[in-house]
């Protein structure tokens, strides 16, 4: 035996072909864009439209004192959206806190995705009913959690792919790190996504990492690493649903970096203007993802006026029945701060809830 | 409360013999991985090596690969990924390698596996156990002793375990793999080698999780501890004899939840209460446990209830752990503390 044949020395994957594009991927625009589904087209146009009413309807709520916080994903719905669609019913969505539009899309009720940011509790769906994991609002800490369950599912000898999404600032932290190694030393069948928007909040990209590009993080993992245009639906549609089947066929793990851009600041509470020209938001307004697709569907002739007023009229539905919904208080119950603690509160809680429930009690009597 | 049965499945009672608690912890994670197939083991070393004390040793040889795992070495993706199998319906058992080496799970733990069936009204509960070997006394260096108890318990979702005694070892362990709430299972690290006479094969009930036993009954004062320091105060309850206490010794075996009824009774027989652990008094479990006491026992107290902790010092350096560990002394001198009357 030489060194050559023990572990520290054993040859390494071949980097070259896990490594992204030199320019994000595209293909609206493009003359392989005319291979393309016209119905998957109309579904993509239709879920675009509708993401971009959710989102100004979700902002208008925080407005109306209806939602405590709205971080809006408008200009990012070709991520969010092409994000649902890829999986099927039995795989498994993992969001992050500016991902309710993918939830939504993902079929969870429009008000229950609202849960956490509206206040009444903290997940407002059961997520094993889509198959969504919880809004996570800690950074990148559900991209483990992915992994694990995507792990479970293989060892389980199930069809189960779990995507994941996270931000670029969600890259610098060790949790996206660990996911990353252990999806790809166990060759899990996830997809990491990251939405790089351009900003944490008022960071922008270039303080948070001196990577060529987030999809080259990849390589270092040994898994291939993707670079997309993330306002091009149908090429994010495409690369997803790509990993995806790779993912569920045995090919392990990949990491999809979609370009993108945060067109609102990060939350209602935010004031994006202390931290960006406003001839930037200006340039991406012209790399729009609605107007990308309607451009493809024009040329193709596949938007008529009926397309048009009716995935319109959808949209104004959903907005009117989310607005209704959302204008009447919620249900609360302070007892249920107790209820699911654990599995039989303690002598404590109970002692706890006892109290409480006397407070209440005086406080209706006054 | 969660209660399993010892050695399900098992028959015919052989002989007690000695076993350390490391071959109870063994056998215990042994018996539930052929009882339920949704049961995996997790961790650094935990497969060929059978984990750096052995916790694990052969587990991988008779189960598997895919049943016990050497994971890569990072302890929030250990956890992380033990709460999407979770998620999924395993039930997964996670070894910190080290109490201090777990600090990098604790993100994973405070803000998910402590919340998620909270979060999630009920749906997705988390059946997940974390075992953590924790305490001093065995001259680790740096990074290798600490007692990291009182972060865990001061989060709501978690319970925290930690058996003192062979039999308890192998029966909270199974306890805490079959509860339907993350477990803390802290491992005296010093006590892995303690022996006692016992048999696995021996089917018997294994006590609920949240239940203190009384350990050595005594009429004049209360020594309240768990975990690493109950061999301590046994000692100190047999050394007290010289100085004419009859010190009892109440073993909590579950910090959360804490088992205020049987504190409280014993505490409220004796009316004098020690409380005694080697981790850091200041803001640690003992001060939780004196509150409570003396809410509870106030009237039948004839002394405050004393602490005897680790001083507020990070965990010294081996050749001088001896100063911090609570000892005989140190306890016998806090017991004489309590107010007696002169004779």
């Amino acid at each position: 035996m030489t060194v050559l044949d023990t572990p520290a020395w054993r040859p390494r994957t071949d980097a070259a072909p896990l490594l992204p594009d030199p320019e994000p991927y595209r293909l609206l625009g493009t003359p392989e864009a005319a291979e393309l589904d016209p119905a998957l087209l109309r579904a993509l146009y239709g879920q675009l439209v509708r993401g971009r009413r959710y989102n100004a309807q979700a902002t208008a709520l925080t407005k109306q004192g209806r939602l405590a916080v709205y971080p809006s994903s408008t200009g990012q719905e070709a991520c969010e959206v092409a994000a649902a669609l890829a999986l099927k019913p039995q795989d498994w969505l993992f969001p992050s806190y500016r991902d309710t539009l993918a939830v939504v899309a993902r079929g969870v009720d429009p008000v229950e995705a609202l849960t956490l940011l509206r206040g009444d509790w903290h997940t407002g769906y059961d997520p094993h009913t889509h198959r969504v994991a919880p809004l996570s609002t800690p950074l990148a800490t559900q991209l483990p959690h992915a992994v694990g369950l995507a792990h479970a599912a293989r060892l389980s000898g199930d069809d189960v792919v779990a995507l994941a999404m996270v931000g670029d600032g969600g890259t610098s932290e060790g949790d996206f790190h660990e996911a990353m190694n252990f999806a790809a030393v166990w060759q899990s069948p996830v997809v990491f996504l990251v939405q790089n928007n351009g900003f944490a909040i008022s960071v922008p990209l270039a303080k948070q990492t001196a990577a060529p590009t987030i999809a080259h993080k990849a390589v270092g993992y040994g898994m291939p690493g993707r670079l997309v245009d993330g306002n091009d639906a149908a090429a994010m549609h495409q690369v997803l649903t790509e990993a995806v089947e790779r993912a569920r066929t045995g090919g392990g793990p990949t990491l999809v970096e979609a370009v993108t851009y945060r067109i609102e600041a990060h939350t209602n509470a935010d004031d994006a203007t202390r931290y960006r020209d406003d001839t930037e938001v200006a340039a991406w307004r012209e790399h729009d993802p609605i107007a990308l697709l309607e451009r493809e569907l024009t040329s193709r002739g596949l938007l008529d006026d009926a397309l048009r007023t009716g995935t319109a009229a959808d949209a104004e539905e959903m907005a009117a029945s989310l607005r209704e919904r959302m204008h009447s208080d919620p249900h609360l119950d302070p007892m249920d701060l107790f209820a699911h603690v654990y599995a039989e509160p303690t002598q404590q809680l109970r002692e706890q809830q006892a109290q409480l429930q006397a407070e209440l009690e005086a406080e209706r009597q006054s | 409360m969660t209660t399993a049965t010892h050695a399900a499945g098992r028959t015919g009672a052989a002989a007690r013999k000695p076993a350390t608690m490391a071959q109870a912890l063994n056998q215990a994670l042994r018996d539930a991985l052929a009882n339920d197939p949704a049961v995996h083991v997790l961790g650094e070393d935990v497969g060929t090596l059978g984990g750096v004390f052995r916790i694990t040793d052969g587990l991988t040889k008779e189960f598997g690969e895919d049943r016990c795992t050497d994971t890569p070495l990072a302890e929030a993706g250990i956890l992380g990924t033990a709460v999407g199998m979770a998620m999924y319906g395993l039930r997964p058992v996670v070894e910190m390698q080290f109490d201090a080496f777990a600090y990098p799970a604790f993100e994973q733990l405070v803000s998910h596996v402590a919340r998620m069936r909270n979060r999630t009204r009920g749906t997705m509960p988390l059946p997940l156990t974390i075992r953590i070997p924790y305490g001093g006394g065995i001259g680790g260096v740096e990074h290798h002793s600490d007692s990291s108890e009182a972060y865990y318990l001061h989060t709501p979702g978690l319970h925290v375990v930690t058996p003192a005694t062979v039999e308890d070892a192998y029966g909270l362990l199974r306890a805490a793999i079959a509860s339907d709430d993350p477990v803390v299972f802290l491992e005296p690290k010093r006590l892995y080698w303690s022996k006692a006479q016992w048999s696995p094969q021996e089917p018997s009930e294994v006590a609920p999780i949240g239940r203190a036993v009384v350990r050595r009954p005594g009429r004049t004062a209360t020594l309240v501890t768990y975990g690493p320091s109950l061999p301590v105060c046994l000692e100190a309850a047999e050394a007290a004899k010289e100085e004419g206490w009859d010190l009892g010794v109440v073993d909590l075996r579950s910090l959360v939840p804490f088992d205020e009824e049987t504190v409280a009774a014993v505490v409220r027989g004796t009316g004098r209460a020690v409380v005694v652990h080697e981790s850091s008094g200041f803001g640690g479990a003992g001060a939780e446990i004196a509150a409570r006491i003396t809410e509870r026992c106030f009237h039948h107290l004839e002394a405050p209830v004393l602490r005897v902790a680790g001083f507020d010092i990070p965990y010294p350096p081996p050749m001088l752990e001896r100063h911090h560990l609570p000892g005989v002394d140190r306890i016998l001198d806090a017991v004489g503390r309590l107010q007696w009357e002169e004779g």
